[in-house]
């Protein structure tokens, strides 16, 4: 009996997942765009968990778990790259960036 | 230079329940080698990184912080409920406002968590962190109340033993 | 004894059910604030109603259906990861979003009912 409520609320999560991707398509800064992805990411992770759950394959835990830290490891480079333009900055040298880019202004 | 054989004793402790919750193997003689290969491997980068400190190994507060977060999950809550009822009004009707609220907590683990809680209850989100202070962003003018700010960072305070109550 | 076990076990399943729904309820009411909310900053804060309680309460109910397993333990580790990472993610995109220079709306903002339009043109 629980099965079907899983199956209903994949089914509601796939729903939320649709909508965040029209946000995704209208969004019209970069930043609604980030945001969407990485609401989206968390949606794909509860629905990898419910899947897994209703599938009764523990494997599908471990893709999610992996997930969301891929998500949030995704999520900072992206943004760090939209900030920076370049990944090769090192994290002990942002501090100073921004002093800098914030100084000149 | 004695607490850092404390830190990690408790960072070999927590990698290693990590490492057998995630894998799952307990009885492998290959595979749990393995895992102690890698929880040494984890040590030693620490240790040559020089990250060994209260930062990377933060249990020795987790009793006043599991308290802590008791209260902030009443908080998220209540928070969530009002975020979902102000955007799920047919007329909507909200008033943003941008305020600095005041930072008291001088440690980095204080600082942080003071801004994740003020990230983590809808409605409110640390915008950016300044000397002594920082930017937050509400979705209504009901949320942004100076009294409730004051309160969670003494509350913050408390758990990270900066306050003189504690 | 039997009884007991079967009675215990649609309480667990009621208690799961609840938890899961006012979960999915949360990320849909979620989903729903950031298609309404007029700009970025506003929206944020209707994702992070799925960040948190949303995504907490389905977990919650995912491992109460687990019951004392290995899986229960892996999904709560995964509500401490969400929990942990979500906010740092949102702020981490609220402040590259305000150093960038986007301005936040600051006006009040109440968009006429169509019914009120339609009263106003009559």
């Amino acid at each position: 009996m629980i099965g079907y409520l899983d199956f209903v609320i994949a089914l509601a999560l796939a729903g939320a997942m649709a909508v965040m991707l029209t946000r995704l398509c209208l969004g019209p800064s970069l930043y609604d765009r980030i945001l969407a992805v990485n609401s989206f990411g968390t949606k794909t992770v509860l629905f990898l968990s419910v899947f897994a759950i209703m599938v009764g394959r523990a494997d599908g835990v471990d893709i999610a778990l992996l997930y969301a830290l891929i998500n949030f490891i995704a999520t900072i480079a992206i943004l760090k790259f939209f900030r920076y333009r370049s990944l090769d900055v090192a994290l002990s040298q942002m501090t100073k960036r921004i002093d800098q880019v914030e100084g000149g202004q | 230079m004695r607490w850092n054989w404390v830190y990690g004793a408790t960072l070999v402790v927590v990698l290693g329940v990590l490492w057998l919750v995630l894998s799952g193997f307990w009885y492998k003689p290959l595979l749990v080698g393995f895992g102690v290969l890698a929880v040494i491997i984890a040590l030693v980068l620490t240790v040559r990184m020089g990250l060994l400190d209260d930062e990377s190994a933060p249990f020795s507060q987790i009793i006043s912080f599991a308290r802590y977060w008791v209260w902030l999950g009443a908080e998220i809550v209540k928070a969530n409920i009002y975020v979902v009822k102000v955007s799920l009004k047919p007329d909507l009707d909200i008033q943003p406002v941008l305020i600095r609220v005041p930072v008291t907590a001088r440690s980095g683990l204080g600082r942080a968590t003071f801004a994740n809680s003020i990230t983590l209850t809808p409605g409110t989100v640390t915008l950016a962190v300044e000397e002594d202070a920082f930017l937050v962003h509400s979705l209504t003018e009901e949320l942004a109340d100076p009294a409730a700010f004051a309160d969670m960072g003494e509350r913050v305070n408390i758990a990270a033993h900066e306050s003189e109550k504690a | 004894m039997d009884l007991l076990s079967i009675a215990l076990s649609i309480i667990l399943d009621l208690l799961s059910a609840g938890f899961m729904l006012a979960g999915v309820g949360f990320v849909l009411a979620g989903t729903i604030g950031v298609m309404r909310l007029p700009d970025f900053y506003t929206r944020m804060h209707a994702a992070g109603v799925t960040d948190t309680l949303g995504a907490e309460l389905i977990i919650i109910g995912l491992v109460i259906q687990a019951g004392f397993t290995l899986v229960a333990a892996k999904l709560l580790l995964l509500g401490f990861f969400l929990f942990l990472t979500s906010p740092t993610a949102t702020h981490a995109v609220a402040n590259a979003a305000y150093k960038a220079g986007l301005a936040p709306m600051l006006s009040r903002f109440k968009p006429p009912h169509p019914r009120d339009a339609g009263k106003g043109e009559g």
